[in-house]
């Protein structure tokens, strides 16, 4: 994954984009250390289909791990809300799909700034380093 | 000897699996910093044990460590219903140590801070993942609701279906407002309190034994 997370430009930031697809092929901690590389080169990345609970939680037990003073504050991350399990079809349900389908967006904390945010528009500030 | 020992082991062994359903369970109190978790935590606990579980602060991360006061028995209805609670660190995904600055510490100080305030969101989370059988979500009913850690954490709750009650806490200020709660998570019950004033803790305590007995 080192090729994607590369040096953002000086004169700007640099985004990564990255399909479901490319995660799909993607251990938790792979996804994870993706992630965060990107984002500690001062990257955004936006995950098409973000993250399972379980690496969300994960995800923010190795940013606090991360986290040093002067060089790394840690993360913003937005999503859009997820829905309401309990209207899921009865089989999504019983064997309790937890597959995310939310565009995920993260960013450097000392980096992104969200303007707005509600059910179906974030705003955001992305400045350079 | 050897045989009598392992009968008795073998029973010793059936009669705690017995009771094993019966063990208190451990409701560990969520939310971001400074939302009123160990004002909360203190609450039940003094009101129930006699007891104190943490310092309370306006300077954020004051709670760097999670703490479980165990066996809190609480009577409801003529029922007892027995809960360990666990206080834990406000999580976030940031922790910068010029926000102590402000506090009056020095370099040094608010470094240190930071660095037992980012172990202490990591314990939390590992506790959630591993630990506890259910959540009190504590937010501050002046601030919004709809943040990102908000929306992720309670996610994290729901996607291991345990069963989660969130508190609207700080309602003794003007700025409260409980609705706005209400609305960003109407898939849970809100319940309305003040910790640090004792306001309405009887719902509180009916809806604990309610989710969690």
């Amino acid at each position: 994954m080192t090729e994607m997370a590369g040096t953002s430009s000086p004169g700007g930031v640099q985004i990564d984009l990255v399909s479901g697809a490319r995660m799909d092929t993607l251990t938790s901690m792979e996804k994870i250390r993706m992630i965060l590389d990107g984002v500690r080169e001062g990257n955004i990345v936006i995950l098409e289909e973000g993250l399972t609970p379980d690496e969300e939680t994960k995800l923010i037990e190795v940013t606090m791990a991360e986290i040093s003073p002067d060089e790394f504050e840690g993360i913003e991350v937005e999503t859009y809300p997820q829905p309401d399990r309990s209207g899921g079809g009865l089989l999504s349900r019983i064997i309790g799909s937890d597959r995310p389908q939310k565009l995920t967006v993260i960013g450097p904390a000392n980096q992104i700034e969200t303007l707005h945010k509600d059910e179906s528009l974030i705003s955001a500030l992305v400045s350079r380093q | 000897m050897g045989l009598l020992t392992d009968i008795r082991d073998s029973i010793t062994r059936a009669v705690d699996g017995l009771f094993a359903g019966t063990e208190p369970k451990r409701i560990g109190i969520y939310g971001p910093p400074n939302a009123g978790k160990t004002t909360l935590a203190n609450r039940i606990a003094s009101d129930w044990a006699e007891a104190e579980m943490g310092t309370e602060s306006h300077i954020p991360h004051e709670t760097r460590r999670a703490t479980r006061q165990e066996n809190i028995e609480i009577e409801r209805d003529g029922k007892t219903v027995t809960i360990d609670i666990v206080d834990t660190p406000g999580v976030t995904t940031k922790v910068d140590y010029k926000e102590f600055l402000e506090h009056d510490m020095d370099k040094e100080e608010a470094i240190q801070r930071s660095r037992e305030a980012t172990e202490g969101v990591a314990e939390a989370m590992h506790w959630l993942r591993e630990d506890v059988d259910g959540v009190i979500y504590v937010l501050d009913s002046t601030t919004d609701p709809f943040t990102q850690v908000n929306t992720m954490l309670i996610g994290i709750i729901e996607s291991k279906r345990l069963p989660v009650l969130i508190f609207a806490n700080k309602t003794d200020l003007d700025a409260a407002n409980v609705t706005r709660i209400e609305n960003a998570f109407p898939q849970h019950e809100t319940v309305p309190l003040s910790a640090l004033e004792g306001d309405n803790m009887e719902s509180v305590y009916q809806k604990i034994a309610e989710y969690f007995g």
